[in-house]
């Protein structure tokens, strides 16, 4: 049932919020330990929420356009009471004395909060692998990645644990994972959702965004999250588009470019290019102009990003110092100053290795002497995606490019080699670093039988155009991939 | 100042190179980057939340008050006032709660400005730029240093609170004009209503550069940053002592080390804290979780137009008022201790202005500065109407003196309190006829006045004084001799 179905049926009184959440706990229950896609699930305050949306409904009262919806949220969201770790120790203990504004105003509109999903630490990494906590699988294949950062999310959804989840995206955090475990997951406008309560990876490409099983369903969720927050100094001050605005409006006469430079990326697997190919002709026959453009700096992204994203990250990581929350480590008092050595005893305690890594890269980027080649240079490149994006939307409404180079990989193949990591990321960060939106639609399935996302992407404040492609695309895909079976019969 | 050359060594003269930086803690209702109370001296850790302890998820939104008062002071310093753009300053400190600062760093609100010090010299201001302050350690045991410390307590009371730093060009060359600077600046801030410029209370906290050179050289000397000066005293302890250590380094042959100092109050000298290798790398970058302060020419002049009068404005004002030179210290000091309304208040009244206005100056510089305290007894009023007494003649300036201190301990009104003191007028009948008196006793010294000898007026003056014991007026006494010279 979509996310949407079940608020009907919730307000309308069909369903009680408590039974579809029952079912999905059900669901959790029997598969959770297969999959690991929470750090924690919230049996009673869900309780307690569908509930209530269930007295709501019983006194007349406006239960909100997610009555009774299941909703999983990715854990570097803040909520009040309720421990958030972004999947890290440094964290241990820690739980915050408020709720983010994705939270409130998902409460607001009656969803039922199911659980906290796992993440990379701190979001920093493209399958979930890096979590103190230890990875989730595919729920497609257990012995392969979800993707991630935002895999637990995905998997939660793909998995039916939740109908609807909430991830963040630096680099592709949503889309990546969406497209790896074939659900859908869309990076709005930067600025269109509150960043307030998103525990910071880096501050200038984080966005919260949704992951759905439909194109409509993510509209659904974005419309309900996104609009001007006066705690965000970063959010848009004006009402913002609607993304479910034109749905089923087709894509008769819209004009489709596929990103060429995106399309022939190196690394990108024959049958991920295959797919993409298929969906710009898809959206041809349902009456779209579609021609190949060039966005020549899109191909310099990936080096733009891995110089801001770790000199954002090395400022924003920086209050976990053991001082007043989170874990700390005694400091040798005999050392050279304990204060000093407590830092560096909590801090290599509790942070993980590419977290480290990061942090490293990104105080080196902005190290006096070193800003202006690595810092400034990479945002001199943003400035040209910027306007090459912005060539290109000249001439199109909507762009088109893979969303991963490769369906889901296998648990432990790519983590040695941070590099190739960092490759799963080269189609979306472009979007990241423009403040762009994007979509990933499920599309078909590669030659290994699992799910290959295509990317919908559209200028900045382009939600209804993109949503509206995005519909087009989901009808016009073919058949799904393999089937989700999990719970006692799930096998690797 | 001029250090003195040290031993035997050639006379060299030495000058030094200071330039001020000084953080004032604004007045705002609240923090610079969330809804906290800005407040001086509560529980610890009680004006707190997410976004001043820097907690996970929260995110800083600007305090348009702090702004509005940032271009105040900018304003007030002549600054120009532009778009500007936050920047983090990346530094572990257990006080930081978010282990950055975000301050301004090369595109600040207020650039290029001075200020005139009540001498007259002007001193150039580099910048003005909004920051928030960090919390406040306490460290315990050992010598209050952090690394000395049994264990340390941090109150988040003072995180977030918005500062103004203002940094001043290597202008300053002296102790006394570094304190008049920092005198001149506070005074400033209080006009302005930014600042409450209390250095007891650490709402004002100055930093010197200081460096020397020989005189006349017009190269600069390696600099030293002195901190943890607690008041204009220490301020002028410390620079002197600097300043001396440099020299006596210089000539002693060897080379001042760039380094930040610490002044020790209790032991009167300065002693390092960091040398530049140990400098921070503070690894500045654009804070983006703000957005660019564009404050637009409208507000910049709404700003403008809105100042009070500055120091500089009023002291010149009264010495229009007063004939007197605006950089004098009466002047300055009635501008200081904000007595200009006294001076005000006797303007328009009869005889000549700027006369009554400089009998005003006067007594309000010396006996109502001297009884500052007790200002709130004097109305403007009764001032006014004691100073045209002494300008018409009705009492002399001994006599002002004695009723104005009457009024400062007791209050009243002058007419009244002269006349308790028995300082009558003397009617010019009852004056015409002492000095006819006083003439007739001095037959041989009158003879020499009337043959133009005129320093024996003040012979004849002082006879009178003595026989109408100090009640007469002086003035009106030796216009008489004149008179009866003919």
């Amino acid at each position: 049932m979509t996310a949407a179905g079940i608020a009907a049926a919730v307000r309308s009184g069909q369903r009680t919020a408590r039974s579809v959440l029952e079912e999905h706990l059900g669901r959790i229950a029997a598969a959770e330990a297969d999959v690991h896609a929470f750090n924690l699930v919230l049996h009673e305050s869900a309780r307690a929420a569908a509930d209530a949306v269930d007295a709501a409904v019983a006194a007349g009262r406006d239960p909100g356009v997610l009555a009774g919806v299941p909703v999983a949220l990715k854990d570097n969201l803040c909520t009040r009471g309720v421990p958030t770790t972004c999947s890290s120790r440094i964290l241990d203990g820690w739980t915050p004395p408020y709720d983010a504004t994705v939270v409130r105003r998902l409460a607001a509109e009656g969803a039922v909060v199911v659980g906290k999903t796992n993440l990379d630490e701190f979001a920093m990494g493209s399958s979930t692998e890096n979590s103190a906590f230890g990875a989730t699988r595919n729920p497609h294949d257990l012995g392969r990645v979800p993707g991630g950062s935002s895999g637990g999310s995905a998997a939660a959804v793909a998995a039916g644990f939740a109908a609807l989840a909430l991830g963040s995206d630096t680099g592709g955090s949503i889309r990546q994972p969406a497209a790896l475990c074939g659900v859908v997951g869309a990076k709005p406008t930067y600025g269109l959702v509150s960043r307030y309560g998103l525990i910071a990876f880096a501050s200038s490409l984080d966005q919260i965004g949704p992951f759905a099983g439909s194109v409509a369903d993510a509209a659904l969720l974005l419309d309900a999250i996104s609009g001007p927050d006066p705690l965000d100094s970063t959010s848009l001050r004006d009402a913002p588009p609607p993304a479910s605005a034109r749905l089923g409006a087709g894509v008769d006469g819209l004009r489709v470019g596929v990103v060429a430079e995106l399309a022939a990326a190196e690394g990108i697997s024959a049958d991920v290019v295959a797919r993409t190919r298929e969906a710009a002709d898809a959206l041809a026959a349902a009456g779209a102009k579609v021609d190949e453009v060039s966005v020549p700096a899109a191909v310099y992204g990936l080096s733009a990003y891995y110089l801001i994203a770790p000199a954002e990250a090395s400022s924003n990581l920086a209050r976990y110092d053991g001082v007043r929350y989170g874990l700390r480590e005694r400091g040798d008092p005999g050392g050279a100053g304990d204060i000093t050595d407590m830092y560096l005893k909590t801090r290599s305690r509790g942070f993980g290795a590419e977290v480290k890594r990061r942090i490293m890269l990104g105080t080196y980027a902005l190290s006096a002497g070193y800003y202006d080649a690595y810092y400034g240079k990479a945002q001199r490149v943003r400035t040209l995606i910027i306007r090459d994006f912005a060539a290109a939307y000249e001439r199109f409404d909507v762009l088109l490019a893979p969303t991963a180079p490769s369906t889901a990989f296998a648990l432990g193949e790519k983590t040695a080699d941070p590099i190739t990591m960092y490759l799963n990321d080269v189609c979306t960060i472009p979007s990241n670093l423009a403040g762009h939106p994007a979509i990933s639609v499920p599309f078909g399935c590669g030659d290994d039988g699992l799910p290959v996302g295509v990317q919908v992407l559209a200028p900045a404040l382009g939600e209804t155009v993109m949503f509206q492609a995005a519909a087009a695309l989901e009808a016009a895909a073919p058949p799904a991939h393999v089937p989700v079976t999990l719970g006692g019969g799930a096998s690797q | 100042m001029s250090a003195a050359t040290a031993g035997d060594a050639p006379a060299v003269a030495w000058e030094t190179v200071i330039g001020l930086e000084v953080h004032a803690e604004l007045r705002t209702a609240t923090k610079l980057f969330c809804g906290c109370r800005n407040s001086f001296g509560e529980e610890p850790n009680t004006n707190v939340c997410p976004v001043c302890l820097g907690l996970p998820g929260s995110l800083p939104v600007l305090n348009k008050a702090a702004v509005e008062y940032a271009m105040r002071i900018g304003s007030a310093l002549h600054c120009g006032i532009q778009a500007s753009i936050f920047h983090r300053k990346n530094y572990f400190y257990p006080d930081m709660p978010k282990d950055y600062q975000i301050s301004q760093y090369d595109v600040p609100i207020n650039v290029d400005g001075w200020l005139e010090l009540s001498g007259g010299e002007r001193i150039g201001i580099v910048r003005a730029h909004l920051e928030e302050d960090t919390g406040k350690t306490t460290h315990v045991g050992g010598g209050g240093r952090i690394h000395e410390a049994g264990y340390s307590l941090v109150d988040f009371n003072r995180a977030g609170v918005p500062l103004v730093e203002i940094v001043s060009a290597p202008d300053i060359r002296s102790s006394e004009q570094a304190r008049s600077y920092v005198e001149e600046l506070r005074a400033i801030l209080v006009a302005t209503g930014a600042s409450d410029g209390k250095m007891e209370e650490g709402s004002l906290r100055v930093d010197a550069n200081v460096s020397v050179r020989p005189a006349g050289s017009g190269g600069f000397g390696t600099r030293c940053e002195i901190k943890n000066m607690n008041s204009l005293r220490s301020l002028g302890r410390a620079i002197e002592y600097e300043a001396a250590r440099q020299v006596a380094v210089v000539q002693g042959g060897g080379e001042v080390v760039q380094e930040t100092r610490h002044w020790d109050e209790a032991a009167g000298r300065t002693g390092s804290m960091r040398s530049k290798e140990e400098a921070y790398d503070y690894r500045y970058f654009p804070e983006p979780d703000l957005v660019p302060v564009d404050p637009g020419e409208a507000w910049i002049s709404a700003v403008a137009s809105a100042l009070p009068p500055l120091p500089a404005s009023r002291r010149a004002a009264v010495a229009g008022a007063s004939g007197m030179d605006a950089s004098s210290d009466a002047v300055a000091t009635v501008v200081r201790l904000g007595l200009d309304p006294f001076v005000e208040a006797v303007a328009g009244g009869p005889g000549s202005r700027e006369n009554v206005a400089a009998i005003a100056v006067r007594r309000l510089a010396n006996e109502v500065a001297a009884e500052i305290d007790s200002v709130g007894r004097l109305s403007p009023a009764s001032f006014a109407a004691l100073v045209r007494m002494e300008a018409d003649g009705s009492l002399t300036a001994a006599q002002s003196r004695t009723v104005l201190k009457e009024l400062l301990a007791s209050g009243g009104e002058p007419k009244e309190v002269a006349g308790r003191l028995g300082f009558e007028a003397m009617a010019a009948g009852d004056l015409e006829a002492v000095v006819e008196e006083v003439i007739a006793a001095h037959p041989e010294e009158w003879a020499r006045f009337l043959a133009g000898e005129d320093k024996l007026t003040g012979f004849f003056v002082g006879h009178i004084k003595v026989a109408t014991e100090g009640r007469a007026n002086l003035g009106a006494a030796s216009a008489l001799l004149r008179a009866l010279r003919g």
